[in-house]
């Protein structure tokens, strides 16, 4: 079991940004796994578990993000998480 | 984006009475009609529209604190206001606390750029908990305001 820390870059594709809803994907899908995970912008990190951190990151659409997560499932995390971005959260435009 | 460019200081509101979600964005628009922000007309609709949104998951995003936001095609540009509630009311937050401080947003349908800056505006504030509990500990709309103010001039958070 490794606890090396996994990381893969993201990029917001949703029209809207990474506003409340995806936001709340977010929370939602990282409650699931023990690993930290983490979204960085620029040098400011967000916690995946936390609403409010996220929105402190304001990620406009094409914004690209770090992905990162440290622990037991982090190889699961960042596949699952990773998708919720490149599917654009399942959102639909609106 | 700065608190002085989206909230409507007119609009805010000290002692909302309301035990309810609805109850309570209700009475947060009713102060955006009052204060001239919002036709009378638009009302309801702004409302429905409001708790539409709610269904699709709360807008409860943690430490007490709700963002009930909407589109709507009726405003020119983003507009808000700040509500405290001194009992709080379940709003089905995530983290399944009682809501008691509200920032309801409603901007233009084609301006998602803003709404995401008022967002991150409002969540950067929030992480500072002096910031939470004086908005709390507010008696007045003016308190309120005072406080916004000193938050935009960086006196807490980041």
């Amino acid at each position: 079991m490794s606890s090396a820390t996994l990381h893969r870059t993201v990029t917001v594709l949703n029209p809207e940004g990474l506003h409340m809803r995806p936001a709340d994907k977010l929370v939602r899908a990282a409650a699931a796994f023990q690993c930290q995970i983490e979204l960085e912008r620029a040098g400011q990190i967000a916690d995946c578990r936390s609403m409010i951190s996220l929105l402190t990151l304001g990620a406009m659409q094409g914004c690209e993000l770090v992905l990162r997560a440290s622990g037991p499932d982090a190889d699961a995390a960042i596949e699952t998480i990773g998708h919720l971005f490149d599917s654009q959260f399942n959102e639909s435009s609106n | 984006m700065k608190f002085s460019v989206f909230i409507s200081p007119k609009a805010i509101r000290s002692e909302l009475t309301s035990s309810t979600k609805e109850g309570v964005i209700a009475e947060l628009v009713d102060a955006l009609v009052s204060a001239g922000d919002i036709k009378a007309d638009d009302k309801d609709d702004i409302v429905k529209a409001i708790l539409k949104r709610e269904e699709l998951g709360s807008t409860g995003i943690g430490r007490g604190v709700a963002v009930p936001h909407t589109k709507h095609a009726s405003v020119e540009k983003l507009i808000g206001t700040v509500g405290v509630s001194a009992e709080g009311l379940d709003f089905e937050s995530l983290d399944g606390q009682k809501a008691s401080l509200f920032f309801l947003l409603v901007s233009p349908p084609d301006r998602p750029g803003d709404h995401l800056r008022a967002l991150e505006n409002i969540s950067r504030q929030l992480r500072d908990d002096q910031f939470c509990r004086f908005l709390r500990q507010s008696k007045t709309a003016d308190d309120i305001q005072q406080l916004l103010e000193e938050a935009d001039r960086s006196q807490f958070g980041s």
